[in-house]
């Protein structure tokens, strides 16, 4: 077995960069049409359903932006770490620490105002986050221990632990499967559009990635986690502190992460529940390399993903193809995109 | 027949042109020197030989066949072997593993029997290495050995050696040079990179002499002289900065005492250094490559925290302290690579504005206007040829050390520490820095310049401090410093004895004298 | 309480089976120098077309086949992507997991459809070698996969310590431009250690499709993978430490299983976090991580 291909570094021209995503759109939905024809299904259709059909009603394009919701925190989060060159892939353990931590306080403050109740269960949420993302953080400033195996490892730690608590001090009488009690009413997050679901965690979360934009662009935190995660040995020359630095980056991306998750527990579920995180934490990862760790892209990234997600279920409604097309079409889109950066800046050649 | 011929060999890395369209031959049975500059595209021409490199045009004959190296593996097949600066060895591995490494042995491997096939090879070569050390335990020396044993063993009938005396003490070279007789009494052909005239001169048949890529021209030991070679070398162009006058000595602006400190392996690189570099001069290391320079580099930068000792920079105490610190303290810092000085993606502006935010922040936001004028006054005033907005990874390697120093420079340091500032640049680059180095000596800064080329520190210094494993061995005036003096230090000849007015590691005697 | 102990020890081998074979992939990968997240995704996928083929063809023998052969496939594609392009490990192997995943869920319901009733095929056997033995016979009364994977141990051991192709693992894994140095092709090492690996990968899969359930479940594989993961590291990257801690982790499972059973009244959550707590604890007592393969997360690429 003689794989005789050569990368070489040779940037492609510049009239290929804006090109770059549209060919990884359009590479990835070609590999998939192979799923839709296998399962019977005409693939110009299937991708009508897919991407179209849910944009052509209003409940259903409002459902997007809910699916959404979730994946432009965790996609903020991991963008936010990424740029810094911290490897965060505890998104998923995060939001759900930030989810317990935001019904916790949910559950108590039933007697306070919309007002009050809501910034409090957010920072609550936020603090959550932060501290599921310490520890890995303190062990790879203090330690040097690389923190991509331990914020995997710790995202399997807290689904166990939610799993403790959900059946056992939290888990409601009242119901018939593992969840917490419901949240005070005061605390749930209101409808953004009257009648329909999208909620106040789909603004929070643009709020945050615009400051996410801002704070990397535009402030010295931003330049400098930039540095760091362009050049880490260049920028500690450069007088930068790097470990206080990562430890901040790594920090409000747990944040971030949290505040996915009070927002699915406040806008949506009003429990805490084991599935509240449908790969949420891991689905941010593919939306930051999508937005190539710009806020911006990760926006659309985001709303891209949350589009597959609504249109996977409609291609099964509608076509019988399985609705777990959706999770290949956004597995397959990564690895793609990530082929494709790679391309950009180096040609295959026959070595 | 020649055992190998390159012909017309052209390579480019991005705008840059490494070789340019060079010839040349290796005789069977004949030590071969490849002389030029740093830079000059000695190791770029070998490493295309050796299918490390591709190159871009041109023809390799090896025994008088057309051969086509695209890999190392081509180059072994062809019976050629390579010995790199930076060892190819992988040291969690032992002696025998390594030499068997790819090496068509079968696939069961007994380490007694690899073990016992390695001895007969070094007994029979005349190399002595220890099959069952782990790599990592042993000496630079006996990992060179190890290295040349390596392709031996692969029948090497063409060895390359890429500058192999840079990294050895003098006992070693002679023990090195010992080996290389033999093997050219075997009727092996040696290709010696160097640019070390009396080395060339020493051991080699025929030299040829790159510059700047491009060939100079191939002559016969016998009918040439080092100066001959040194013309051939430099061309017409030397280096005409040099230090003029001699300053009065002012206060001290840099203190170092007792400073040792650890290397990445954690054995002693630093051992018990004192220096004091004052107002007005430029204090220079000279040393053989890997005494410890990078490592004094690198802890009077911040970047290497020192295991005990002082660093004072007038009032501040900074030992142990970050680069931030450094920074603070008005201490200018030129790192020994480029790269890892500055962030290859982000921009010029960006990059120069790294080093000290504040004044670049107003209420919490970042200043674009204020960065990007700072890096035009910067870029203008350093005649750098870049935009403020360009992605530093593409521009030149001189252009790099000037927004390196208009950096440094531009917060008007005190203290500059400036680790092989010229390394790899061409003629006019090395001209700028070395003026730019001289004209902060003559506005009062003290300038601690650590260079492995001899000629830069005997050109810039008012003193020359001499470093070997890791200690300073000898401090001499600029006017008591000849080359053979300091050779002699260098070499770790002089170690431990008064030289010219100078104890070793203590400056104090040195200063009365 | 003999009994007790024997049906844990049995049970803890059981238990061990997938993880020796998903480690042993693993150190595979990472000895080479590629962090193989896909290992989750890659066990799955092994499940379920171990499972899938199984029953179409009614061979249980062919069902592991395909399975082993589908995660050699999966260890190229991450090749491909790390190894050629020099992708960002992690992310990739993320990436594989999520395709992997997404592809088993996907064909599975379009071959079984969503019926009620899980479809089924009688499973490997368990074999008695001491069948006669009085008490400790049940410890001795294990599936072929589970002699297999102790057996598996030496033979990755000789592997890596005692054959050119383990040194050439070793040496990618530790220093991929001395070994291009050498005229060996660090590509070809990479490639076939993900090939290996990949394969043993799905093999642990399909033994608990093929052997433990006989059936395919949506949440067959558990996170086992990245227990995996931690195991390696727990293991420092030795062949027979990987035996040990499997058997550990296994252990605490069975354990924890049996107290359940029980109807004690024991966290059992907490058992199952156990292995990765110990990890994170261990790489934190072992700080800087000096056993890991020093090229470990590092694409190589030759100018």
């Amino acid at each position: 077995m003689q794989l005789s291909l050569r990368v070489e570094r040779r940037p492609a021209p510049l009239w290929f960069r804006p090109l770059a995503p549209v060919i990884a759109v359009l590479v990835t939905f070609a590999i998939t049409a192979v799923l839709v024809i296998a399962a019977r299904a005409n693939p110009f259709q299937a991708y009508y359903y897919f991407l179209i059909y849910p944009l052509t009603g209003k409940v259903s394009a409002s459902e997007v932006l809910v699916s959404a919701t979730p994946l432009l925190f965790t996609g903020a989060a991991a963008t936010f770490a990424f740029s810094a060159g911290y490897w965060n892939i505890g998104g998923e353990g995060q939001l759900m620490a930030g989810a317990m931590a935001g019904a916790g306080v949910g559950l108590l403050v039933g007697g306070l105002s919309p007002w009050l109740a809501i910034p409090i269960m957010i920072l609550a949420g936020f603090a959550g986050g932060v501290l599921w993302a310490l520890i890995p953080a303190l062990l790879r400033v203090r330690l040097a221990v690389d923190e991509i195996v331990t914020t995997l490892l710790m995202n399997t730690v807290f689904s166990f632990f939610v799993s403790y608590i959900l059946n056992g001090v939290w888990r409601s009488p009242t119901s018939g499967w593992p969840q917490s009690p419901e949240i005070a009413a005061s605390a749930h997050f209101p409808p953004l559009f009257a009648g329909y679901r999208p909620h106040l965690g789909l603004a929070l979360a643009l709020v945050v990635l615009a400051a996410i934009w801002v704070v990397l662009n535009r402030t010295p935190l931003g330049l400098r986690m930039r540095s760091i995660g362009l050049g880490m040995e260049a920028a500690r020359f450069a007088g930068v502190r790097v470990e206080r630095t990562l430890l901040i980056a790594a920090l409000i991306s747990g944040g971030i992460a949290g505040l996915g998750g009070v927002s699915e527990v406040a806008g949506l579920q009003f429990h805490l529940v084991e599935t509240l995180s449908n790969n949420f934490g891991y689905t941010g990862i593919i939306v930051a390399m999508l937005g190539a760790l710009n806020p911006i892209g990760a926006a659309i990234a985001a709303l891209f993903l949350g589009l597959i997600g609504i249109g996977a279920q409609s291609v099964s409604q509608s076509l019988g193809v399985p609705v777990y097309l959706g999770d290949v079409v956004e597995a397959t889109m990564l690895l793609v995109t990530l082929a494709t950066l790679v391309l950009q800046n180096y040609r295959i050649r026959r070595a | 027949m020649y055992a190998v011929e390159l012909k017309g060999i052209t390579k480019r890395f991005g705008p840059v042109l490494a070789n340019n369209n060079v010839d040349f031959s290796l005789k069977k049975g004949e030590i071969h020197a490849l002389l030029g500059e740093n830079g000059a595209g000695k190791t770029t021409l070998m490493r295309i030989l050796y299918g490390l490199y591709s190159a871009d045009e041109g023809q390799i004959f090896v025994a008088g066949q057309e051969a086509h190296i695209e890999s190392p593996r081509d180059a072994i097949q062809a019976g050629i072997g390579m010995v790199t600066q930076h060892f190819t060895l992988v040291p969690t591995l032992t002696v025998a593993e390594n030499l068997v490494l790819g090496y068509p042995t079968g696939f069961n491997l007994q380490p007694r029997q690899i073990e016992k096939q390695v001895a007969d090879a070094a007994g029979r070569f005349g190399i002595e290495v220890r099959p069952s050390a782990l790599v990592r335990h042993l000496s630079v020396g006996e990992r060179q050995r190890v290295e040349i044993l390596k392709s031996l063993f692969r029948n090497a009938r063409v060895l390359i050696l890429d500058e192999p005396t840079a990294v050895l003490v003098p006992q070693e070279v002679d023990v090195l040079f010992e080996t290389l007789n033999r093997l050219r009494s075997d009727g092996m052909s040696i290709v010696f990179i160097s640019h070390k005239l009396n080395e060339v001169m020493a051991i080699c048949d025929r030299i040829t002499v790159l510059r700047a890529g491009s060939l100079v021209g191939t002559v016969a030991r016998a009918e040439t002289s080092p100066h001959g070679l040194a013309s051939m070398m430099v061309g017409h162009e030397t280096f005409g900065v040099s230090r003029e006058g001699q300053q009065a000595q002012g206060k001290i602006l840099l203190e170092v005492e007792d400073l040792s400190a650890l290397d990445k392996k954690g054995l002693p690189a630093l051992k018990n250094i004192s220096l004091r570099v004052h107002s007005g001069e430029i204090l220079g290391i000279a040393g053989v490559s890997g005494n410890g320079q990078t490592e004094l580099g690198q802890a009077l930068s911040g970047m290497l925290r020192p295991a005990g000792g002082r660093i004072r920079v007038g009032e501040h105490d900074l030992t142990g302290a970050s680069p931030d610190r450094y920074t603070a303290a008005r201490v200018g810092r030129i790192p020994e690579d480029r790269h890892g000085g500055l962030i290859g993606e982000l921009s010029v502006a960006e990059n120069l504005a790294l080093e000290s935010l504040d004044p670049f922040t107003h209420s919490g936001m970042l200043d674009r206007k204020a960065i990007l004028g700072n890096a035009r006054r910067l870029i203008a005033e350093y005649q750098i040829k870049a935009s403020p907005t360009d992605r530093t990874r593409t521009l030149s390697g001189g252009n790099m050390q000037k927004v390196l120093f208009a950096r440094a420079l531009s917060r008007n340091p005190q203290v500059i520490i400036a680790s092989q500032p010229t390394r790899g640049l061409d003629v006019g680059a090395t001209d700028y820095i070395r003026t730019k180095l001289l004209e902060q000596r003559d506005h009062g800064a003290g300038v601690l310049l650590i260079s492995e080329d001899l000629d830069e520190v005997l050109a810039l210094s008012d003193r020359i401090a001499v470093m070997y494993e890791g200690e300073v061995v000898g401090i001499l005036p600029a006017e008591q410093a000849t080359r053979s003096e300091l050779g002699l230090l260098m070499s770790g000849a002089k170690r431990g004895t008064a030289a010219s007015g100078s104890l070793p590691g203590k400056e104090a005697a040195s200063h009365a004298a | 309480m003999l009994i007790f102990l024997v049906g844990l020890l049995a049970a803890t081998l059981r238990v061990a089976t997938p993880l020796i074979y998903g480690t042993m992939g693993e150190l595979f990968c990472e000895r080479a120098g590629i962090l193989n997240l896909g290992i989750e995704g890659t066990m799955f996928f092994g499940s379920f077309v171990g499972f899938a083929v199984a029953y179409a063809t009614g061979s249980l023998w062919l069902g592991l086949l395909a399975a082993i052969a589908a995660g050699v496939l999966a260890g190229l594609l991450m090749g491909l992507l790390t190894v050629s392009l020099g992708v960002n490990q992690h992310v990739s192997g993320l990436g594989l997991t999520l395709l992997l995943t997404g592809l088993s869920l996907f064909a599975f319901r379009l071959v079984f459809g969503t019926n009620r009733v899980q479809p089924s095929i009688p499973p490997f056997p368990q074999i008695a070698v001491f069948g006669s033995l009085p008490v400790l016979g049940p410890i001795f009364n294990q599936y072929l996969l589970t002699y297999a994977a102790i057996g598996l141990v030496p033979v990755v051991w000789w592997l890596i310590y005692r054959t050119s192709f383990g040194l050439k693992i070793r040496s990618a894994g530790e220093n991929p431009e001395a070994t291009d140095a050498a005229g060996v092709s660090v590509f070809r090492v990479r490639y076939l250690a993900l090939g290996i690996g990949g394969g043993l990968m799905a093999a642990g899969g399909a033994f608990l499709s093929l052997a433990q359930l006989g059936s395919f479940i949506f949440g067959i594989i558990n996170g086992r993978g990245w227990v995996c993961i931690a195991l390696i590291i727990f293991a420092n990257w030795i062949p027979l430490r990987v035996l040990l801690g499997a058997l550990l982790f296994g252990g605490v499972q069975a354990l924890q299983l049996r107290l359940q059973a029980s109807g004690a009244k024991v966290p059992y959550e907490l058992f199952l976090a156990l292995p990765y707590l110990v990890t994170i604890a261990a790489l934190a007592l072992a700080g800087r991580n000096a056993s890991a393969p020093a090229a470990l997360l590092k694409p190589y690429r030759r100018e």
